[in-house]
């Protein structure tokens, strides 16, 4: 019974051949789009990491999409509230350590 | 025991419209791996220009390098997932083949990071030398060890495979979790070539 469902279960919660190529074409362009910027330096260092910032995150958006089949739907409910709760812990570690250890270097003259 | 049958069945029935709690509890310990390398990276973000007087990533770090290993990284998530299809349609051969591609890229992955650390340590640039390389080494080796221990799995899912002609249930959620794990590391990659490499080379 359970061999019959999986197999005819809906591609869209396991993805398919296209949805693969999908993300993977994204996943390719994205990735020489962040190479080409770092490597060319048309914009200033600043602007550079801000540029291959986003297009991080948008890849890995690409890939929590086409290969982790991350979606809205009612069954990844639970899924979704863990990886909210981490993504907002994760922000707030790194943002809080550079924002103090930042602080302090400044404060204690250490560079 | 009448009752327990039924109870089974319901239950049983319940699952189908249901992720599987074998893999919602793999997604979870995923996302505490997620708070070790958010750790590490936050590590890094910090000590990344402390350079004791050492070498800096631009004088370090080679595009070559960087460009196969991440090349052969997101080939193996396309080839895991092509493994992965095969699997919902009960290919078992398609499915070691796939595995046993996705585990040569792996290596190969793997064989280039090795390579790069032998040359960096044999150059004086090892983990010892300042505060950024320690930093640089402890986050970029526990992605490589994560890695390794994603070739082991795989290899273990292939010798599983081996002389069956149908994937159970079991077997099925064994593949979602290494599935999770394998496209899991490529995400952290793209964290790292983009906040360690490139940031570093710009």
């Amino acid at each position: 019974m359970s061999t019959e469902h999986s197999a005819a279960h809906d591609s869209a919660s396991h993805g398919s051949v296209s949805s693969y190529v999908t993300g993977f074409i994204l996943a390719v362009i994205l990735t020489v789009a962040a190479f080409g910027v770092a490597f060319s330096h048309a914009l200033s260092p600043s602007g550079t990491l801000m540029a291959i910032t986003v297009l991080a995150v948008i890849q890995v958006l690409v890939h929590l999409h086409y290969f982790l089949h991350m979606s809205v739907s009612p069954e990844k409910r639970w899924d979704n509230q863990v990886f909210i709760f981490t993504g907002l812990f994760v922000f707030i570690l790194i943002v809080g350590t550079i924002f103090i250890m930042v602080n302090t270097s400044t404060n204690m003259m250490s560079r | 025991m009448a009752h327990d049958t039924t109870l089974t069945d319901a239950h049983g029935h319940d699952d189908h419209h249901h992720e599987s709690p074998v893999v919602f509890g793999f997604w979870v310990y995923l996302m505490t791996d997620c708070i070790i390398f958010g750790t590490l990276f936050a590590v890094f973000a910090v000590l990344h220009d402390q350079f004791a007087g050492g070498p800096t990533g631009k004088e370090l770090f080679e595009i070559g390098g960087l460009a196969a290993e991440t090349a052969l990284l997101l080939v193996s998530s396309i080839t895991y997932g092509f493994g992965m299809i095969a699997a919902h349609k009960q290919e078992v051969n398609k499915v070691i083949m796939w595995l046993g591609v996705t585990f040569l890229l792996g290596a190969g992955f793997l064989g280039l990071e090795i390579n790069e650390f032998r040359h960096l340590i044999a150059d004086g640039a090892g983990p010892d030398r300042s505060a950024f390389l320690s930093a640089f080494f402890t986050l970029v080796s526990t992605h490589g060890l994560h890695v390794s221990f994603g070739l082991l799995w795989i290899v273990t899912l292939m010798v599983q495979l081996s002389g069956t002609t149908e994937i159970p249930e079991r077997m099925m959620n064994k593949l979602t979790c290494l599935s999770l794990f394998w496209h899991f590391l490529d995400i952290v990659w793209i964290c790292v070539f983009t906040f360690v490499y490139l940031a570093s080379m710009m």
